[in-house]
């Protein structure tokens, strides 16, 4: 198993936002999980992230079988942990560049792997750059700063395609997307489908799961798993709205 | 451990260059009067003008007042505890070559990773590194000569070059500057001297190593560079003290004269020891640095990164004295723990189409405090000159402070002057978003530092670019609180 979410509760200054949530995730699958604004989507997230802000007070998780609550936050992203952040941050006079190559060193450090020669870096950079449809002139540009929404989500792509991670959480990918985006994106992540690799996408919109297919969808309510299916459940759910969830929240949950 | 407590961890990490190197040094007992500055000036075989010069800087000094405008408070200094001059013992009339050099004081300069071999150095950078009140060594000097450029301890330029030294020597800033000016006058050591002829683009960095080691010891060095007309220099200095508990006074002067078409590219990388996490010890560092743009289009650079010292009070400055002269102002200076800094630049405007540009990144972290106080003046004559100021604080942690004090002077209503000023912090959440990709929290924050100084740090000679990259990854102790 990849990830194992076993009655997670997590709050927030005092405030409990999970509240006793369940998920498994196995090797090559992609799940998706729905649900209204603030049910704690983002949330789920950033504990899985290791955002000291977020209290876990009951439950555990675990990936790959270490318990993620022990580890540090780049101890999670050089065991090969990814979030692609709905908001992602500027981090300004850091070049595109510098912080892959920061980055890419630092998980190979990790893993008592060499640094990559500077060469080998620029060009799988450039590769996988064009890949997402950003240019090589963005990459020496300073991280996020100055980039549209679009732009932001697609570095997010380049960054992910270039640390190869595992299980791969995507917070809102599509948000502020146009359609070609929209493409770009999705195709970035299909192309890192693989048997060994998850996925978790967070969304609000059916739109992307014509892309990007799941395996399984869920619907996040109120800080847990009101009701899991197949990519069948985000269709109707367009159809029904979160109400008719709710309404038989505990009925469609595990 | 969460990344506040990981760089508290770092935070206690110790200062690299605190050891003491166990020379036989004569030192003067503490202590100063005319017959210390009579003392200082005999055993350096000073000519009497120069003497006379010191004895009335001492004059002027004793009817000053300590200025305690900077933004910060500090104990007290009493300047009869502390001891004027110091100098490992030697032969009589100092080393000829690195041969005779104290192995002692090579190893010194080993540790500290100064290079003062010159067959080990790849790079072409010729070194003068003095030692307490003395020059130890000087690099590669047959070949500076070869162009007629001239680097040699200041001392040493006295009795060579006396001409030169007379006619440059306060010229730029006068005895009775400022206190610490004043002081510097009169019981200056050792330091260095730098003369690049007409026409002559100097083949290769010139830097100098200050290092204090004896205790109780004041460090007052000079150094006066004159670029000829036509002439290109780059010249770097670099700092380190022992740890020890008790507060060291370090004043130095700094004067540069740059003549027609020349240009002075001065750089500094500052490391004294900053005193420890509570604040005991530390240099007190007080320092005048200007540089005269004398002649048309002249332009002279400085670029710095102060992470040492308990207390900095330095404001390197430029004086456009020549039509279309360029001055400009490079600035990262770091404060952690409990190191003040008051730091900034001056640039006085009196030639046509002068132009200046001062770029200024303050950090501070722990409980460090930090101000940027610049002065902008543009003078009647200063006809079309421009300036533009930013000036950038980065808090680290909520205990540090930043504060930042322009003064604005145009006496000339066709000068323009631009001043931007802004004050940020590393966010939780964007330290966060580098940890995510994998860096440790230490990698993370000096990874943001960096990019913050990157202004900065592309001025400094490729050299030292990286050295000062990974001193502040050093310093960056005790971020995020
Ligand atoms: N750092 C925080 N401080 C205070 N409240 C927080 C914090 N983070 C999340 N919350 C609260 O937790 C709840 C869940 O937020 P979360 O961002 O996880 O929702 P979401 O499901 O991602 O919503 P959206 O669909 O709008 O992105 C919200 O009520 C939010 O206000
Ligand atoms: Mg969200």
């Amino acid at each position: 198993m990849i990830l194992n979410i076993e009655n997670l509760h997590a709050s927030v200054q005092g405030e409990p936002i999970l509240k006793g949530l369940n998920l498994k995730i196995q090797p090559g699958e992609v799940h998706c999980i729905m649900g209204p604004n603030g049910s704690g989507k983002s949330t789920l997230a950033q504990v899985l992230a290791g955002r000291d802000a977020y209290e876990i007070t009951q439950g555990s998780m675990t990936f790959k079988s270490k318990d993620l609550a022990e580890m540090e936050p780049h101890e999670r992203a050089c065991e090969g942990f990814f979030l692609a952040f709905q908001y992602p941050h500027e981090i300004p006079g850091v070049s595109g560049l510098q912080f892959l190559r920061a980055a890419v060193n630092a998980v190979r450090a990790f893993r008592g792997q060499e640094e990559l020669d500077a060469m080998d870096l620029m060009s799988l950079f450039k590769e996988k750059a064009r890949e997402v449809n950003i240019s090589f002139d963005d990459l020496k540009r300073a991280v996020n700063e100055g980039f549209s929404g679009g732009e932001k989500k697609r570095n997010e792509m380049l960054q992910m395609a270039v640390l190869e991670p595992q299980l791969i959480v995507l917070d809102e990918v599509d948000s502020g997307l146009d359609i070609d985006a929209l493409k770009v994106v999705s195709d970035a992540v299909n192309r890192m489908r693989t048997p060994e690799r998850s996925f978790l996408v967070i969304t609000h919109y059916q739109r992307l799961l014509n892309y990007i297919v799941p395996d399984f969808v869920h619907v996040l309510v109120d800080g847990r798993i009101a009701k899991s299916g197949g990519k069948d459940l985000a269709l109707e759910l367009e159809d029904r709205g979160y109400a008719w969830v709710e309404e038989h929240a505990g009925a469609g949950a595990e | 451990m969460s990344p506040s407590q990981e760089i508290e961890r770092l935070a206690k990490r110790e200062y690299d260059y605190g050891f003491v190197t166990d020379i036989e040094s004569e030192t003067l007992p503490p202590g100063l009067d005319e017959s210390v500055i009579a003392h200082i000036s005999a055993v350096k075989k000073e000519p009497q003008w120069l003497l006379d010069w010191r004895l009335k800087a001492f004059r002027h000094w004793q009817t000053m007042e300590e200025p305690h405008w900077p933004h910060f408070e500090y104990n007290p200094i009493d300047y009869q505890a502390v001891s004027y001059y110091s100098a490992p013992k030697q032969n009589s009339d100092g080393p000829k070559s690195l041969d005779e050099v104290d192995p002692k004081l090579l190893e010194t300069y080993e540790k500290l990773g100064i290079p003062i071999h010159e067959r080990e150095r790849l790079a072409g950078v010729a070194v003068d590194a003095v030692f307490d009140s003395v020059s130890v060594a000087t690099t590669f000097k047959g070949k500076l000569a070869e162009k007629g450029v001239i680097f040699c301890p200041i001392s040493e330029a006295v009795q060579e070059h006396p001409e030169l030294v007379r006619q440059y020597l306060g010229s730029v800033v006068p005895q009775s500057d400022n206190y610490f000016s004043a002081l510097n006058s009169a019981v200056f050591t050792d330091g260095s001297f730098v003369y690049i002829p007409k026409g002559v683009r100097c083949p290769m960095e010139l830097s100098t190593y200050f290092r204090i080691n004896a205790a109780a010891t004041g460090q007052f060095e000079r150094t006066l560079i004159i670029a000829d007309e036509g002439s290109y220099v780059s010249y770097l200095e670099g700092c380190t003290a022992p740890m020890r508990d008790e507060n060291q006074l370090h004043a130095a002067v700094v004067e540069l004269v740059a003549h027609k078409d020349a240009s002075i590219k001065y750089s500094t990388v500052q490391n004294w020891y900053p005193g420890d996490e509570n604040g005991k010890g530390g240099i007190y560092n007080f320092v005048t640095k200007r540089g005269k743009c004398a002649g048309d289009r002249s332009h002279i650079s400085w670029t710095q990164v102060e992470t040492g010292s308990a207390i900095t009070w330095k404001y390197p400055s430029c004086i456009l004295q020549g039509d279309e002269s360029v001055g400009e102002f490079y600035s990262v200076a770091l404060t952690n723990h409990c190191q003040r800094a008051d730091t900034g630049s001056k640039m006085i405007h009196l030639g046509k189409n002068t132009k200046s540009t001062i770029v200024s990144k303050g950090i501070s972290a722990g409980r460090g405090q930090q101000s940027y106080r610049g002065l902008v003046k543009m003078m009647k004559g200063a006809k079309d000159a421009r300036n533009y100021t930013q000036c950038d604080s980065l808090l680290i942690g909520d205990r540090c402070g930043a504060h930042t004090f322009p003064y604005i002077d145009v006496r000339n209503s066709t000068a323009q002057v631009e001043h931007e000023a802004s004050t940020s912090k590393i966010a939780e959440d964007q330290l966060f978003y580098v940890q995510q990709r994998g860096l440790d929290a230490e990698n993370a924050v000096s990874l943001i530092v960096n990019g913050f100084c990157k202004e900065v740090f592309k001025e400094l000679p490729m050299e030292f670019a990286v050295e000062a990259t990974k001193l502040l990854a050093v310093s960056l102790e005790g971020s995020v609180g």
